[in-house]
Order: structure tokens, then C-alpha cells, then sequence
């Protein structure tokens, strides 16, 4: 590093300039020594700045001292020219070598690129417009996604050999059994955390056996679900986008289309199929283990493992359980199917496969949420 | 099969835009069955989004393009997929599918439209790949072969249903002059003894010598096609000053960059 700072500022200090006023009136800039990246740089606020002293008058650049100019040396001479031109005073450069001049020459706005006009602005009325119409299409494309999906998932469910039966075994497996581990330890920890939390204000009361009551209600009823859909979108929403966004990006999606089969019915129907599959799995996996995690501490507690059997048979319902188990399934769909379709809708390039991998977890843990918002209101109006 | 030199594919009055970019103000050409036709012109002409309307990934915003004489800018469900049966397309990357091998690639197509035997399917497999110089390769992936192999396992692929018609996408952009000269002879190969119709989309002229039977030049000054022709008769004898300087590589002629002021 330091020797790096040392060599600019020993090539900066390349390259000198001089103004003067001449018996005409003009501006004479005198540029004379090493002009390359370096001492261009340092060069370049003096130099432009110099430059606007001329104004309306004459501008003439003395570069017969140079020595050396490449083109970010040049790029000073055509800002410099650019800058008098647009102020209304004549520019000349005189004695710059032969060699440099055409470097100059090439880098020079085309008369194409000069008299382009630049884009317009929208306004706001327009970019109103715009932005509504990019909603529309956006919705247009969901409600076809959508319905595509249920047209495929209802022929594959009647026809079940049109199913890519074993990318669906590899996307549960990878999805799946491979999300065990995470599953497992944030359930324990989870439960373990939720127990402990809850015992202490209730052992104020004498009630730190409702501990697993708490527990229980809680888990299979509410976080159990919620816990193992977004772990599987975080997990697997996110892989399902990059994967599918990867496949867009390298023209494979357009390989499957002009081959006649449908992107959604081979590539979604089996991811939505596999996380329907898997979530429920999950869903008991994340319960289960937050159960253990909350007879640690009910133990620590005191009381007998067979006490906290007990209790979680005697408050959980059989409503509980399956409340839960209608979530996870609907949590699974909207999972998988987000993620397909922000892998579908990836645009082009790397940037875009991240974006989309981002925006299938933003979308998927949003539309979670909002839907446990739902099922807990048709519960309540259900009695469940 | 049907005769050498009907027309194949009718591309009628086709007009294109990109949001307000307008890309073909009606072009229309038309292909000749069995001939390798190649779409030429320089860079962002328009010649893979000519191609991508011709396979029906792109809806124009006018006009029509009949396949065999079915309209693929129109046809839905069944229509549209017994019109895609007849083609096969080879994508700039090769797009072969990552998580396949080459032998599960080329088996694709057929596993969802034949109602083959299991190793019926492996052997068809097998020969394409065969016929595009993969022996041995069957059992690779993707991401284990070059560049050049990719693109002929991906011909291999567009191959599996032995469409009438394959289109390529700049077959040889990439690849060193060995390699694609090899892929210039599998091409021809294939016209030849096949039959099959090659529509090209590329801008290397080795390669248009040797391949092309006809070209059509696209150009964005005119919105479309600016030349039609045998690739040496327009060199020799194009009224086009820019088709005649692409046929002869010779640069924009550059204003005398001289002295300044």
C-alpha cells in the first residue's frame, strides 16, 4: 500500500500546469510533463477549474511540454473542451504531439452521441401510468401462474405417471431430510427457550406445571407450523428461485418451452407436490423436538417425565393437531409456489438470480404470515 | 417426407418492438425445405430475436410465421405442441439441463412425446450423440465438457425427435476455428443426408461460406432484411455498400483522425 502511494505521488508530481493570461486576452493553460492515470487525476479539479476562468474568451491548452498523455489524459483535454465549448469560447490546443492528438480524436463525443437528445424524463402522470400497468401485468401473471399450477397439479394428481416422479423424491430429499438437522435444533431450542421463559413468572404462581400445557397448545397448534414453513423457505423457497432463476438466465426454461413441455408442469408441479410432502413431516419433526427441549426443563423443574406426558394428552385437542397439520400443508404450497414463480420471473443475469432467490423468501415469509393471520380467524369463527 | 425446395417456413410481414423499439417493420422471408438458411448482421440487428419469434418464444406485435403450414404465432395446446414436434433448437449456451447427464438430455424429448421402450430410448440416445461425435460422453454432465461439446450435445438433443427443422443460435460464437469447422461439417452432414433444414443465426464468415445455401442480412437501419443471397455473390457483387464491407471484414471507414483545432 505504501509503496503504492508512494509511486502516485511520485507520478503526480509528473505532470505540472500553468495559467496565464496572454497579450490577446486568452487563457493559456500550459500542461507539460507525464500526463497518464495517475497525475491526471491529481491534475484534473486544477486544470477544470482553471479552465472556467476563461469563460467567454479565448482557451488555448499549451500541451508542447508533454511528454506522455494517455487517455485518461486525454479525457481531461476533451472535458476541458467539452466545458468551453458549452460555455461559448473558442478552444485550440497547440503543440500537442501527433501521436497524442489521435488518442484525443478517439475519444471525442461522435456528432451522433452530441445532438442525442436525451431520454425524457416521464412524468408523473405517466409514470402513474406505468406503474399501475406493471401491477396489472404483474397480477395477470399470478392469477395464470396460479391457475396453470392447478391445471397441472389436478392432470398429474388423475394421471400420476405424467409426474416427474424422481424430481420430486430428489427435491423432498434435498428439501426434506435434508433440513432435519436445522429443523431439529431450533425446535429443541425453541421449546427449551419458550419452557424455561414461561416457568419462571409461573413459578411466582405455583404454576410452572402449565409449563407444558403452554408448551404443547402452543407448539402443535401455532409455532410448530409456522417454524417449519419458514425454515422451508428460507431453506428451500430461496433454492427453488436460484435453481429455476439459474435455468432462465442459461435459456433452459426457453429449451423446455420450444420443446413442448410446460415449465410449470416440470418444474413446479413437482417442487409444490415434494414441499406438500415434506412440511407436514417437518411441521411434527419441529414440534416433537420442542417438546424434548420443554421436558428438559420440566425435569429441571422437579417433576417426572411421565407428568409432563400427561398434562400435553389432557390440553392439547385433536383439533389442535390438525389445525396445524391444514397450515402446513397450505404453507408448503405457498412455499414452493413462490419460489418457482420468482424463479420464473427472473430477469437476466447474475444480479437477477439473487433478487429473485430474496424476493421468493421476502414474498414467501409475507404470505406465511398473512395466512396464519387467516386460518387463525377462521378458527375462531370455526370454534376450533 | 415432403419435397427438397417447397417453402418450409413463411415469415409474413412480421413486425417486432421492444417497448417502443421497433425491431422489424414487416419483414417477411421464407425458408426453403431442406437448405441451411443463415440469418446474418452485425451485432443487436435483431437476428436471435428474428429466431425467437420463428420458434414461437416471442409474440410479434404484427404479422405471421407458418411452420409446415401451421401458424406457431397463433396455435395453443395441441396445435402449438404438434407444431414444436417439428423443430428442434440448439440456444447460444446450449442450455442443456445441469442436472442431467448427456444421455438424459438427449432422452428428454423422447421419454415425454415417444412411446418407446426403455432401451429403445437409451439406444436412439446413444446414436444421436453418436452422430454429433459424443461416444463415450453419454454418462457426463454438463458441466464437465467444453464449451464446443456442449454445443453438439445440445444439437444432439434438438435432434432427438428428428425434427424437420433445426435452428441454431451462433453455433460457433466461442469456439476455436478447429472446432467450428467441425461443427460446420456435422451441420452439413445432417442437411445433407438427413434432409434436415438448418435455420443459422451467426456473424462468423468462414463459417457462412461453408454452411450457408442462402442468407439474409438484417439490418436496423431498415427495420429488416437489407440483403438476400449466395454469401460469395453478395460479396462479390452486393449494391449494399455495409452488406459488401461485413462480406469483406473491412472496418467503418474512420474520418481523418488528424491534428486538433
Amino acid at each position: 500500500m505504501q509503496r503504492n502511494a508512494a509511486a502516485k505521488a511520485e507520478s503526480a508530481s509528473r505532470a505540472r500546469l500553468r495559467a496565464e493570461r496572454d497579450a490577446a486576452g486568452a487563457l493559456r493553460l500550459v500542461l507539460s510533463g507525464h500526463l497518464d492515470v495517475d497525475s491526471t487525476g491529481a491534475l484534473w479539479r486544477e486544470a477544470t477549474l482553471a479552465a472556467r476562468g476563461a469563460g467567454r474568451d479565448a482557451l488555448v491548452v499549451d500541451a508542447s511540454g508533454l511528454v506522455y498523455c494517455d487517455t485518461a489524459g486525454a479525457a481531461l483535454l476533451v472535458a476541458i473542451e467539452r466545458e468551453q465549448r458549452a460555455a461559448g469560447g473558442s478552444f485550440a490546443i497547440e503543440g500537442l504531439r501527433d501521436e497524442f492528438g489521435q488518442v484525443v480524436a478517439m475519444l471525442r463525443p461522435s456528432e451522433a452521441a452530441a445532438t442525442a437528445k436525451p431520454a425524457k424524463r416521464p412524468s408523473f402522470l405517466a409514470g402513474l401510468g406505468r406503474s399501475t400497468l406493471e401491477v396489472v401485468s404483474d397480477l395477470r401473471a399470478l392469477v395464470s401462474f396460479v391457475g396453470e399450477l392447478s391445471v397441472f397439479t389436478l392432470r398429474v394428481l388423475r394421471h400420476p405417471g405424467e409426474l416427474r416422479f424422481r424430481d420430486a423424491v430428489t427435491v423432498a430429499d434435498r428439501a426434506g431430510i435434508g433440513a432435519v438437522p436445522i429443523v431439529a435444533l431450533v425446535g429443541f431450542l425453541l421449546g427449551l427457550i419458550l419452557a424455561f421463559q414461561g416457568a419462571i413468572p409461573m413459578q411466582r404462581f405455583g404454576a410452572e406445571i402449565f409449563v407444558a400445557d403452554l408448551l404443547g397448545i402452543s407448539m402443535l397448534r401455532e409455532l410448530g407450523p409456522l417454524m417449519a414453513a419458514i425454515l422451508l423457505t428460507a431453506r428451500s423457497g430461496s433454492a427453488f428461485a436460484a435453481e429455476i432463476g439459474t435455468m432462465k438466465v442459461n435459456e433452459e426454461i426457453d429449451a423446455l418451452s420450444t420443446m413442448g413441455l410446460e415449465p410449470v408442469r416440470f418444474l413446479v408441479v413437482p417442487r409444490v407436490l415434494a414441499a406438500v410432502a415434506v412440511v407436514p413431516a417437518l411441521t411434527v419433526l419441529t414440534s416433537a423436538f420442542a417438546l424434548i427441549g420443554g421436558l428438559v426443563v420440566f425435569v429441571q423443574l422437579g417433576f417426572p417425565p411421565v407428568t409432563f406426558a400427561n398434562r400435553i394428552l389432557e390440553s392439547v385437542t385433536v383439533s389442535d393437531v390438525v389445525g396445524g397439520f391444514a397450515k402446513a400443508l397450505v404453507f408448503g404450497v405457498i412455499v414452493a409456489a413462490v419460489g418457482c414463480l420468482r424463479g420464473l420471473q427472473t430477469g437476466n443475469g447474475a444480479q437477477a438470480v439473487g433478487a429473485s432467490a430474496t424476493s421468493a423468501v421476502v414474498s414467501g415469509i409475507i404470505l406465511i404470515a398473512a395466512t396464519d393471520g387467516i386460518f387463525a380467524v377462521v378458527f375462531y369463527v370455526l370454534g376450533i | 417426407m415432403a419435397e427438397r425446395g417447397e417453402t418450409i417456413i413463411r415469415v409474413d410481414e412480421l413486425t417486432a418492438r421492444y417497448g417502443d423499439r421497433l425491431i422489424f417493420d414487416r419483414l417477411s422471408c421464407e425458408v426453403k425445405r431442406g437448405e441451411v438458411f443463415v440469418i446474418l448482421g452485425g451485432s443487436g440487428c435483431g437476428k436471435s430475436t428474428l429466431l425467437k419469434h420463428m420458434i414461437g418464444l416471442y409474440r410479434p406485435a404484427a404479422g405471421h410465421i407458418l411452420i409446415d403450414g401451421g401458424d406457431i404465432t397463433s396455435a395453443e395446446g395441441e396445435a402449438r405442441r404438434r407444431l414444436l414436434r417439428k423443430i428442434g433448437v440448439m440456444y447460444q449456451s446450449g442450455a442443456l439441463f445441469g442436472s442431467m447427464t448427456l444421455q438424459e438430455n438427449v432422452r428428454l424429448p423422447l421419454e415425454e412425446f415417444a412411446d418407446l421402450p426403455d432401451d429403445a430410448m437409451d439406444a436412439i440416445a446413444a446414436s444421436k450423440l453418436r452422430l454429433v461425435q459424443l461416444e463415450g460422453f453419454e454418462r457426463f454432465y454438463p458441466s464437465e465438457i467444453s464449451g464446443g461439446m456442449k454445443k453438439r450435445a445440445a444439437i444432439a438433443r434438438a435432434m432427438a425427435l428428428d425434427p424437420a427443422i433445426l435452428f441454431l443460435d451462433e453455433p460457433s460464437a466461442g469456439l476455436d476455428p478447429i472446432t467450428s469447422a467441425e461443427l460446420d461439417q456435422t451441420i452439413l452432414r445432417l442437411a445433407r443426408a438427413l434432409g434436415v433444414t438448418f435455420v443459422v443465426v451467426t456473424h462468423e464468415l468462414p463459417s457462412i461460406y461453408t454452411i450457408a445455401d442462402r442468407v439474409i442480412m438484417l439490418d436496423p437501419r431498415v427495420h429488416g432484411i437489407v440483403a438476400t443471397g449466395v454469401p460469395q455473390e453478395l460479396r462479390d457483387h452486393a449494391t449494399d455498400e455495409w452488406v459488401r464491407r461485413f462480406f469483406r471484414r473491412e472496418a467503418e471507414p474512420v474520418a481523418a483522425a488528424g491534428g486538433l483545432a
